[in-house]
């Protein structure tokens, strides 16, 4: 299991390197990658906050929730912080299974539980404005 | 008893700090605390209703009595999906 928060940019393929296992059949890989649009917006770059302790232990617990739910060989987590410019790379999951199907459904529980529990928390910043993104796409009231 | 609070995105935004030491009564909740630091921090009341309690870095109940020398968070809602989808 590898698990890593950093402020530097992410390279997918030490983590692919780190779950792959001859006896696994399958590696599915999920990028999470800065969109240049969202609710109609032209967005301008996003910027990461963590709480970085709580988040790498959330995110363990993640990880320990689907290794026992399914058959996966190994898994890895790597979420970047700070400014991070269209295009780049905020999110980085890999897993590693036997066979096919239990890898993509892992994977997809594993970036949806993200989203739920682990302490990282995502501004958007447009042209005139910024706002923190709670939720799937809500924004947070900005009081001035 | 002391306590560290730690802040968070729109909530080090609310409070301009990112960390804060005090000094607490013993038998002190964490959602009590919060409360208490809305009187210091008016734009903290702003986010009241979908924070999460952390001490030591797990998440607790509001009603979760703090002990000397504990690391306090609220935490906001994380931060979705958007982007990824």
């Amino acid at each position: 299991m590898l698990i890593r928060i950093t402020a530097d940019p992410l390279d997918p393929q030490p983590l692919v390197e780190h779950v792959r296992r001859d006896e696994s059949g399958a590696v599915v890989l999920f990028l999470g990658v800065v969109r240049n649009t969202n609710l109609g917006r032209r967005v301008l770059h996003l910027e990461y906050d963590a709480y970085p302790q709580m988040a790498e232990k959330e995110l363990r617990q993640v990880a320990e929730e689907v290794i026992s739910r399914w058959p996966i060989s190994d898994i890895a987590i790597a979420h970047r912080t700070g400014r991070l410019e269209i295009g780049e790379t905020s999110l980085i999951v890999a897993v590693s299974s036997p066979h096919r199907q239990e890898a993509f459904e892992a994977c997809q529980h594993v970036v949806n539980r993200i989203k739920e529990v682990v302490p990282i928390w995502k501004k958007e910043v447009w042209e005139g404005g910024e706002s923190w993104i709670e939720g799937e796409g809500q924004t947070t009231r900005q009081p001035q | 008893m002391k306590i560290k609070v730690k802040f968070f995105a729109a909530l080090h935004d609310a409070t301009g700090r990112r960390e804060l030491n005090l000094q607490a009564q013993e038998g002190l909740t964490a959602g009590e605390l919060y409360r208490d630091l809305c009187a210091r921090f008016p734009r903290l009341a702003d986010y009241g209703g979908g924070l999460m309690h952390s001490v030591n870095a797990e998440y607790v109940s509001p009603d979760h009595p703090l002990r000397d020398g504990d690391e306090v968070a609220f935490i906001p809602p994380v931060s979705g999906g958007t982007h990824a989808h």
